[in-house]
């Protein structure tokens, strides 16, 4: 094994590239690129007169071609996805464009991909004018126009390959809607050369049960057509020799072959599947962990059920509040709710209560003039302007809990005080609802847990903010991704502080941010206390086989070891070394 | 030219997923429609971008206007589907 030299243009096999775990399980095939941005087309080229009908013709040429090609896209995507790439498709035609793009050419002289950038630069600027979710839309519009000027200049289109046979794809950075638009049949795994673990690529690798590696800058020099070997558990990217992936019956390298969607050697790509959970979460020595799952809707949970989960550890309900410009009424929240209550009838669902600001800003929630939206009105401190919505949100849950079979909790994000706590937990018993648990997501919360824990039933730490306040490093930002890593002692020592809380109160601790689907991280968890683990449903198997392999003592052990380390590689050292 | 008034039923209002549900069905008329505020100017039904713009929130009255063939038949479809449209 050697470290990529940057001297070396082509990596030899064997060649080792490290990132970040962000999905379990192991995949090879050959690498594939998703195309970088388009440079802004230059504003000063004019053209001549007699060419500008040509030009003319050349926008609404790219135009009808964009509009197939995400047309093309949405037949494949999923649910709201599919709805933003249908409207993306109807934006390239549109003639609002197209026809200000031809002015522009006809009477300044603009070249077609000026004229272009400069037509969806006013439409972009009219609809974040709007504000809310209309602002939100001014990015399609500009992704849209991205898209027709790599049509119009010939280059490759931004965004993730679509022909092609199965490849692990690879990027400096996947944004959410790629990363929705991915089809796991045909992309093997994901790696990112920025990003976090707990960034929303690494979520929704996660969630589509794809092996992905993040935070790995090491992959830029890998040509397209490389054959590697992703380990999405170790956050490890190996340049496989290519003669490995040569069939018996004499086809080329893998690497050329992985253009074709036939002519793949059936060596060269391949993804083990992570496995579901045999039964109840339990260590070797049966101790019970209850292995529950994160969804955001209810196509997720029942998902969730069918792998196997054991219940809901976190229920977020930002789904029935996104995309609009008011909150939904008490019947429809309840309805919405209710939909997931009802996969799990006699099982535990902890829903979280709205959870709006930050990187979820929500039009009739949000201010829109926070320097810094991560440490502003956010979580359960926007029912301090907004007491109805929380209060409705409460009336709404307790209506689908008593229609509903499930064993309902309700749940506060972002809480920081002892009193913040105890309101909560007296609101809660206002609306009939006598299970109220807080989220351990701020540093503060940690630090005085047995006030917080005294007025409220339960925790659940939400290791993704917990590391970002924590380290004071932003969990998006790829270049800090080594801060915001949960194995970090100082986030870990705070999940203990948790733990001893909790024990000290008789108040269950579980754990619902990405360490929960982290099978080494898991077992670490259970050591300081934790009895309940949430994830995305994909990595229930992976992380019930690591505890059944383990017992009570050895979990225990390798948290000690992990609370001694002096950072996230050695934690992971320590924590493999007592088993 | 025929017009008619209606309130937008939807939750959200007219934009992105509503917004593209009915400029694909002004598109699909023969009729050139049109849609705005009443009392102020309309802009092309078949317009995302400009429909977006227009920014109508839920429980807003538009005018609908049509001219050319089919012109009633459009403003029937597109007032049925601007009344009924729920969140889905």
């Amino acid at each position: 094994m050697n470290v990529p030299d940057p001297a070396d243009p082509d990596p030899a096999p064997g060649t080792v590239v490290r990132g970040y775990p962000a999905g379990a399980g192991r995949a090879t095939g050959p690498v594939r690129w998703t195309a970088g941005p388009v440079p802004e087309p230059d504003p000063d080229e004019r053209i001549a007169p007699e060419d500008r009908a040509a030009a003319c013709e050349r926008i609404r040429a790219a135009a009808q071609t964009v509009s197939a090609d995400l047309a093309e896209r949405a037949e494949t995507a999923r649910g709201a996805c599919a709805e933003v790439l249908r409207a993306g498709a109807l934006m390239a035609v549109d003639p609002t464009l197209s026809e200000s793009a031809v002015g522009l050419v006809t009477v300044r002289g603009l070249t077609p991909q000026r004229a272009v950038h400069d037509a969806a630069a006013t439409a972009a600027r009219d609809l974040r004018s709007l504000g809310g979710y209309f602002a939100e839309r001014a990015r399609d519009v500009l992704d849209v126009a991205a898209r027709m000027v790599a049509v119009i200049t010939g280059r490759p289109v931004p965004g993730v390959p679509l022909d092609g046979g199965p490849h692990v794809l690879l990027a400096r950075d996947l944004a959410p809607a790629d990363t929705a638009t991915l089809d796991p049949r045909t992309v093997l795994a994901l790696v990112t050369a920025e990003g976090g673990p707990t960034c929303h690529t690494a979520v929704l690798a996660r969630s589509l049960g794809l092996p992905a590696v993040v935070a790995a800058p090491g992959i830029d020099r890998l040509a397209e057509g490389t054959v590697v070997l992703v380990d999405g558990s170790r956050g490890t990217v190996t340049v496989m020799d290519p003669a490995a992936g040569v069939c018996p019956d004499g086809a080329g390298p893998a690497g050329t072959a992985g253009h074709g969607p036939r002519g793949l050697p059936a060596t060269a790509a391949r993804r083990s599947p992570a496995p579901s959970p045999a039964g109840p979460g339990r260590t070797l020595d049966g101790t019970p962990v209850a292995l529950l799952a994160n969804v955001g809707d209810p196509e997720q949970a029942a998902a969730a059920a069918r792998s196997g989960a054991e219940g809901i550890g976190l229920f977020r309900t930002e789904f029935c509040f996104l995309d609009r410009t008011a909150a939904p009424g008490i019947e429809e929240q309840a309805a919405a709710y209710r939909k997931v209550l009802d996969a799990f009838p006699g099982r535990r669902v902890v829903i979280r209560t709205l959870d709006a600001g930050a990187d979820k800003p929500l039009p009739f929630v949000t201010a829109g003039d926070e320097p810094n939206p991560a440490l502003g009105v956010r979580g359960l401190r926007t029912a301090r302007s907004h007491p109805g919505l929380l209060a409705d949100q409460l009336t709404a849950i307790a209506l689908a809990a008593r229609q509903a079979a499930a064993d309902v909790r309700v749940m506060a994000p972002m809480v920081a005080t002892a009193e913040e706590a105890a309101r909560f937990a007296a609101l809660c018993a206002d609306h009939g609802l006598d299970e109220p648990g807080v989220m351990i997501e701020v540093p503060a919360a940690a630090l005085c847990a047995e006030e917080i824990l005294h007025p409220v039933a339960f925790a659940s730490l939400g290791t993704n903010d917990l590391a970002q306040y924590t380290l004071a490093a932003d969990r998006q930002l790829g270049r800090l991704a080594e801060l915001t890593d949960p194995w970090q002692p100082a986030v870990l020592r705070l999940a203990d502080l948790t733990c001893r809380a909790g024990a000290r109160l008789g108040r269950p601790v579980g754990v619902c941010g990405e360490a929960a689907a982290d099978p080494l991280l898991a077992r670490v968890l259970v050591g300081l206390g934790v009895r309940s683990l949430s994830m995305t449903p994909t990595a229930l198997g992976p992380v019930a086989a690591a505890l059944a392999g383990s017992t009570l003592g050895a979990c225990a052990a390798a948290a000690r070891a992990v609370l001694r380390s002096g950072g996230p590689e050695q934690a992971r050292r320590n924590a493999a070394g007592p088993v | 030219m025929h017009e008619r008034i209606v309130t937008v039923a939807n939750p959200a209002g007219l934009h992105a997923r509503p917004a593209a549900r009915f400029v694909r069905a002004a598109a699909a008329q023969p009729a050139e429609v049109a849609i705005g505020r009443p009392g102020q100017d309309t802009v092309p039904a078949a317009s995302i971008l400009s429909v977006m713009t227009l920014g109508i929130g839920p429980g807003e009255r538009v005018v609908l206007r049509a001219d050319g063939d089919g012109a009633q038949e459009a403003l029937d479809a597109l007032a049925t589907l601007l009344e009924r449209d729920a969140e889905s």
